[in-house]
Parts: C-alpha cells; structure tokens; sequence
C-alpha cells in the first residue's frame, strides 16, 4: 500500500514539473516562433550591427539597443551585487537576529513597489539630479543603472541571506576554534559554502535587470543612439520592445519579436558566463545524493 | 605586508556596514517619499470609493480588490508547480545533464521582459482560449512569470537542508516522500517563504503584463472570467496619461502599506508553524 | 482532530473558489478596447450610460491602439478604440467612426522665455538643424528634444502635419503623455509634444505660427496640430454596441468629451 503512494506521488511530481517546463517552453516557442522567421528574412548580421533603427522606413538595426542594455544591466550588477551581497553578509554575520528579522521583510517590500513607481521617482528626483550635477539630460545610462540596481537589491539580498544563514553553525564554529576571526571564518567558509545560493541570486538578479522595462523606459531616455558615457541617453532591447509593440503591426512587431529573440539570446549567454565562472573557480558541484 | 586580522576584520565589517547603510537609506528615501506625497490622499473614502472624473477623483476601491485577487491567484498556481518541480528535481532525479539543462532554462525565462510575457497571455490565454481579459488570464500569466524565482529559490532552499537528516528520516523508516513532507520542507521553509515572498511582490507591482491579460476594467468582478484593475495598474495609468499625479501617490502609498502587511503576515505565520512544530 | 479540521477548511475554499470561478450572471456586455489614451473617456461615457441604462455592462480595457485593432478583428472586444492618424491596412475591412478629435500642443518649461515658434523652427528643432535654444530668440542652452515613440498616434500626426521631420538621434523618447509631461516641467531646456487635454500649469505651452492652442482654435480650424480617435467596428455596430456609440456622439457624451479636454468630433 505505502508502495504504491510513493510511485503515485512520484509520478505525481513529473508530471508538475513536466508542466512547469512545459508552459516555460512555451513561452520560448511563442517568441522564437514570431520572430525568428523576420530575422531570417532580413539577415541576423544586418539587424543586429546596423545602427538604423527606423521602423517606418523598413530600417530594422539594433545594435544601439544591444550595447545599450548591456551597459546598463553591467552598470545595474556593479551597484545591486556587491550592496546586496555586502548586506546580505553584514545582516547575517554582524548584527544581532531581531534587528535581521526587522530588516529583511522591510527590503523584501522593496520587491513590491511597481516599477512604474521607481521610474516615475526616477524621472522627478534623480534625472534631475544626475542633470544638474553630472551634466547631459540627466535621462540616462546611469539613471538606468541606478533605479535598477535598487530593484534587484530585494532579490540579492533575501536569496543571499537565506544561502548564508543556512550554512550550519558548525561550519563558524569549526572556523572559530581553528583561531580565526569572524570575518575570516566568514570570507574562507561561510561564503565558500553558500556561493551556489548567492550564484543563485545573482543570476536570478541578472535576469531581471536585462528584462526590465517599465522603469528603464521611463529614465534612460530612449535616445536610439550608441552610448559614449555614462551620461548618454540610450535605448534598451527590453524599452524598444515596450515603446512600440503597442502600437506595432506588420514587419514592425515582427521586428520587436525579432529583438526579444536577441533578448533571451543575450540573457542565456550571460547566464552561461555567470555559471562558467562560478564552475571555474570553486570547481564543479558533486552530485548530492 | 599583511595586516594583522584584526585590522582587516575592522576594514571589512565597516565597509559592510557601510554598503549595508546605502541599501537601507535608498530604500528608506524610496518608502519616506511615496508615503509623503501619497499618504495626504489616503483616507477610509479613499480606500472604500470607486474612482471618478476618469481617477481625478474619488478612490480605489476597484483596484484594492484587484490586487488581492489577482496576486492569490497567480501565486495559488505557482506555489505548487513550482515547489514541486523543485522537489522533483532534487529529490527524485540525480544531477544530469537534463536538470541542468532545465535550471539553466528556467534561469533564461527569468530574464524576459513583463511586456512578452503579456503579450504572450494575450494572444494564448485572452484570444486563443477564449478566456478574455479576466482574472484567469492574469492569474496564469502571472504564475508562468514567476514560477522561474519559486523553483530556484525552492531549490536552493531543499537543497540547502544537510543531507543527514534525510538520513536519519530513512534510518527511521520513512518513505522518501514521507521524507519530503515532514522532515525537508519544513526545514526548507524560510527560503520556499522568501520565493513566496519575491513572487507575492512582483505579481502586486507586475504592470504591463497584467493590463494585457487581465485588463484594466474598474468594475468589480464577479466571476473568474472578470477583467480587473489592481493598484499597480491604476497608477500606471494615472501616472501614464497625466490623470491625477496626487491619486497616482495615494496609489503607491497603499500598494506600499499593502505589501508590507502580506509581508508581515506571511512572515508571522512562518514563525508560528515552526515554534508550534519545535514545541 | 486538527488535522482532519485543517482538510475540512481546504476541502470548503477549493468547493467556494469552483463554484465563483464557474458562476456569474451574464448581461449584456460588451467590452471597448484599445488606445490607452481615449480609455479614460471611454470610461466616463461608459460609466454614465451605465447609471442610465443598468442592463448593460460595458468594460474598458487599454492596451493601445494596436490591441484595439486586434481585438475587434479577433472579436475579443466588440469595440476597438485607435488613436491614429491612418488606419493600417489590416483595419481596412473594419467600419470606422470618428469619435473625437486630439489637439497636439507644443509644451516648454515655464522659465522659457520663448512664446511662439513657427512650423519651421519646430521642423528645425526635431530634425536636429537648430540645436540652441538661442537660435529661436530663447537663453544660449543647447536644446533638449523629448518626443513619442515611432508609432505613437500623437507623433505620427505631429510629424506628419509639421512635415519633413527625421527624428534626431539625440532626442529623448517617453512612452506617454504624462510622463513627457513630467520630462518637460523638469527640464528648463526641454521641448516636447502632448496631447492638450493633459497640460496643466506645470509645463507652458507654445503658439504655433501665431497660434494658441485651444479647443476653440481648433475648431475654428485655425490651430493645426490635431488628430481623429476612431471606433472601430466589424461589421455594422447593432444593439448594445449602437448605443453606447449613438450615447457617445451624442449631445451629452460629446460634451463629457468636450469639458475633460479632447476636442468634440465635429
């Protein structure tokens, strides 16, 4: 009888993840269905290295956008990673549980506030700021950089914190008898042991920072140009999406199509460099069981 | 050279205290100017009135309930096809080259933009299905959105519980899936709960793919088939098309206030469960 | 005991969450989709109709002009509500109803001392030819163009009536009219375009050749910057769809139209 309740829930369980996968796959044929048959037609090298992005001339270039969010989301990692990873450990290693249990719902909010909300704060407060102290229109790579890097900062944090506290006290404990301080049994082991965790995060963090498009629209400026400075206004692959599907028919959606295709391309292979280097450095995960 | 540990232990903490300290006051400016310019607006008439003059006035009632609705939805179908497959892929499988595959996968997905993932909803779930724009749409769409976060923060946490408690759990006698049940998830909990938590947030503040599927419509549904505004929408729009800067504030605020109570909430329960099983 | 209580609840909300999910009372309904920028107005007319005539049910939905279109083609909505200037060829076999006309006015910071500029200037300034705000009689600062994304129906019809325009690169793009409106109160160097029914006194509008740019204006001909909102239909509107459109070109509905900023559609 028990016998049989576990091969019935074991089956059970394939088919949940089946499903998930299954509506996760879907997705990636909706999007490569409609837009690969446009970039063939008009030629990956040409849609991808021209500069020309002007739809209602048949003009489909976006490298602009390419470099644009690349800027972007490395500017967004340079501000989210290391004050998430950094408070993540601060949290969890130097400061009393209470204060910790406080703190970390209050930044999971952060997770909550619609992205609206940050770009129109972004728009009335830092653009201007950017403008008056920075120079250039102030709608800009770095505003997008910026509001983004606040916008990951929940899911750095809560993930990383959650990686860090679950690696045993034995673990501190071991270090601390050995004659270490705490940030040495913290630098040597406890990140050690929760790197995947805090991988986790980032790549998960990564991922929403290229794909975000509601804030980025509202302050990078949307300029179709290639940056020179941080100072530029650009467009991102995600903000040419959204500006224009709306009201896109024809080749022009097939060209946005088009571009979420360069999009999940983009995100996979800065996934795989993330993955890699992790795999590099710390060497390949056994298998657990 | 090499300093003394002690030293660099004091470089280190300061340092951390001090990124620490940017994220809090970031955050901190963030909530203190919403609630400034929006709280104002915020009153029992404000929570419990439908808009009028096209949101210029009145209030948000509509969209109060939208945001209860449509969230409970996506996450009541995420929660258990995500924490499932995340079982399933580390407890029943071993580590293949198909489980990397999938996680690699799943991480991609958590890269697409809202507005594809909208689209998406539109043309499957409000055309082709015929479920117009409704709460279904919405609810499915959103649980397809982040169900990509509830399976690697599952993950992360399942895995994370020390591999001798399974042990003991077998030594007893236990099935694997009595394992799973009473010994793994429950010490997987705090981190299934930040997953919840992460998708509870983004399916409140989730915009362009909400107004794709499950609308924008500011009567108050009575059915699943309904459409729905949510608050996050309603400021889009009021910020959007210049309607009401004042309301678009008042908006925030409680869509602010809202989350930190589910927040709260869920955390509280969280602590309940495991002090009443640790007793 | 608390176990088999624990079910008992689950057991009650799944039989609630099946029975609300699969019921509701069906009305006459008919749901209006399309241009984000008309949805408000669809939703006022909306609403009063409905406080006349309780048996219909009328839903509004955005999306833009480009879902507006979709939909009614699909059926999705019965309505569809598009906001540009040409129908694209896909929307031909849908019938088309002008319902109210947009007026598009130029809009500076308040601090700038420029008050008319004449359609080649606004041509110079957008194509990138003029760069300094001094070229145009205002202070020596390099200009900041902000303008509607490609596809817009508010920069089709501007570019289109100011005519020969090629956007500069350097111009910045938002995807509205309010958040150009907040674009522009913040910069003391910017120029942008919106629609007139959402200036308000924290942006400045311009004359145009000479032009101010009012409902009167425009209905005397005199102002140029306007473009038409259409509902679109397949086939001929009947029942609940003609009212709500007979509702909306009438007396009343236009004057609801008329007293929150869009201009009336004759």
């Amino acid at each position: 009888m028990k016998f049989n309740r576990e091969k019935l829930v074991e089956r059970l369980l394939l088919v949940v993840a089946l499903s998930a996968m299954a509506a996760l796959a879907l997705i990636a044929v909706f999007i490569f269905k409609e837009g690969v048959p446009f970039l063939l037609e008009v030629g990956p090298r040409q849609f991808l290295l021209s500069s020309d992005w002007r739809p209602q001339e048949g003009r489909f270039g976006v490298y602009p956008m390419i470099v644009a969010s690349l800027w972007v989301t490395l500017g967004a990692m340079l501000i989210g990673a290391p004050l998430g990873v950094a408070g993540a450990i601060f949290l969890n290693e130097f400061v009393p549980r209470w204060v910790m249990r406080i703190i970390k719902p209050t930044i999971e909010l952060l997770a909550g506030i619609p992205s609206v909300v940050f770009g129109f704060i972004g728009v009335v407060v830092l653009a201007p700021l950017i403008r008056a102290h920075l120079g250039g229109p102030g709608l800009s790579v770095l505003a997008g950089a910026v509001v983004l890097g606040i916008m990951v900062l929940p899911t750095v944090i809560s993930i990383s914190t959650d990686a860090i506290s679950a690696v045993p006290n034995s673990y501190r404990e071991g270090a601390l008898a050995l004659g270490a301080t705490r940030w040495q049994a913290v630098h040597m082991v406890v990140l050690k042991a929760a790197r995947s965790g805090i991988v986790a995060s980032l790549i998960l963090a990564m991922g929403r920072a290229v794909g975000e498009t509601m804030a980025v629209i509202m302050v990078a400026g949307n300029a179709v140009k290639v940056p020179h400075s941080v100072l530029d206004s650009v467009r991102t692959l995600t903000a040419n999406i959204a500006l224009e599907m709306g009201y896109a028919t024809g080749k022009h959606r097939e060209a946005l199509f088009a571009t979420g295709v360069v999009l999940f391309v983009v995100v996979m292979i800065l996934n795989s460099i993330a993955t890699a280097a992790v795999r590099r450095r710390f060497g390949t995960k056994g298998t657990r069981k | 050279m090499r300093l003394p540990p002690k030293y660099t232990q004091m470089t280190a903490v300061a340092v951390l205290a001090g990124a620490t300290l940017v994220t809090l006051a970031a955050l901190f400016f963030i909530i203190v100017f919403v609630l400034h310019k929006g709280l104002p607006v915020v009153s029992w008439r404000f929570l419990f009135t439908n808009p009028q003059e096209m949101g210029r006035a009145g209030g948000i009632f509509p969209t109060l309930v939208g945001s209860v609705l449509l969230p409970l939805l996506g996450i009541a179908i995420a929660m258990p096809l995500g924490v499932g497959t995340a079982v399933y892929l580390t407890e029943y499988t071993r580590e293949t080259k198909v489980t990397q595959v999938i996680r690699f996968g799943t991480d991609c997905l958590a890269g697409i933009p809202s507005i594809i993932f909208g689209l998406f909803g539109f043309i499957f779930f409000v055309v082709i299905l015929r479920m117009g724009w409704s709460l279904l749409s919405g609810g499915l769409t959103l649980a397809i959105m982040i169900l990509p976060t509830i399976i690697r923060t599952s993950e992360e946490a399942i895995r994370a519980v020390p591999y001798a408690y399974r042990e003991v759990s077998f030594s007893l006698g236990a099935t694997r899936w009595e394992t799973v049940v009473k010994v793994v998830l429950p010490n997987a909990l705090p981190g299934i709960v930040t997953g919840l938590m992460l998708g509870i947030g983004r399916c409140i503040s989730e915009t362009a793919a909400v107004i794709f599927t499950a609308g924008s419509s500011l009567r108050l549904p009575q059915s699943a088939f309904d459409s729905v505004r949510t608050m996050a929408v309603h400021f889009y729009i009021l910020a959007r098309e210049g309607l009401s800067n004042e309301n678009a504030y008042g908006t925030a605020a409680v869509l602010i206030l809202a989350v930190l109570l589910v927040n709260l909430t869920a955390y509280w329960l969280m602590h309940r469960f495991i002090a009443r099983r640790t007793k | 005991m608390f176990d088999s209580r624990k079910q008992w609840v689950v057991v009650v909300v799944c039989a609630a969450t099946v029975a609300w999910v699969g019921c509701g009372p069906k009305r006459a309904a008919i749901t209006v989709a399309g241009s984000t920028a008309f949805q408000p107005f669809a939703e006022k007319l909306a609403e009063e109709l409905m406080a006349k005539r309780p048996d219909l049910a009328i839903t509004v939905q955005g999306g833009g002009s480009a879902v507006g279109i979709q939909s009614a083609l699909s059926g999705a909505a019965q309505i569809g509500m598009a906001d540009l200037v040409e129908l694209p060829p896909e929307a031909k076999s849908l019938t088309s109803v002008v319902v109210a006309r947009d007026g598009v006015a130029m809009v500076v910071h308040p601090s700038n001392p420029v008050q008319n500029l004449t359609t080649d200037q606004i041509r110079g300034i957008f194509n990138g030819r003029i760069r300094n705000w001094k070229e145009v009689g205002g202070r020596d600062e390099p200009i900041t163009v902000v303008s509607r994304e490609a596809g817009s129906g508010t920069r089709t019809s501007f570019e289109q009536i100011i005519g020969g325009i090629r956007l500069t690169p350097d111009a910045v793009v938002q995807d509205s009219n309010g958040t150009i409106r907040e674009t522009v109160a913040n910069d003391a160097r910017a120029i942008g375009y919106l629609t007139h029914g959402v200036v308000n006194e924290k942006v400045k509008t311009l004359k145009v050749d000479g032009k101010e740019c009012t409902t009167e204006a425009i209905l005397a001909g005199e102002y140029k910057l306007v473009r038409p909102v259409f509902f679109l239909f397949k086939g001929a509107p009947q029942g609940a769809v003609k009212e709500f459109l007979d509702y909306v070109l009438s007396a009343e509905g236009q004057e609801i139209i008329k007293r929150n900023g869009l201009i009336p559609a004759k």
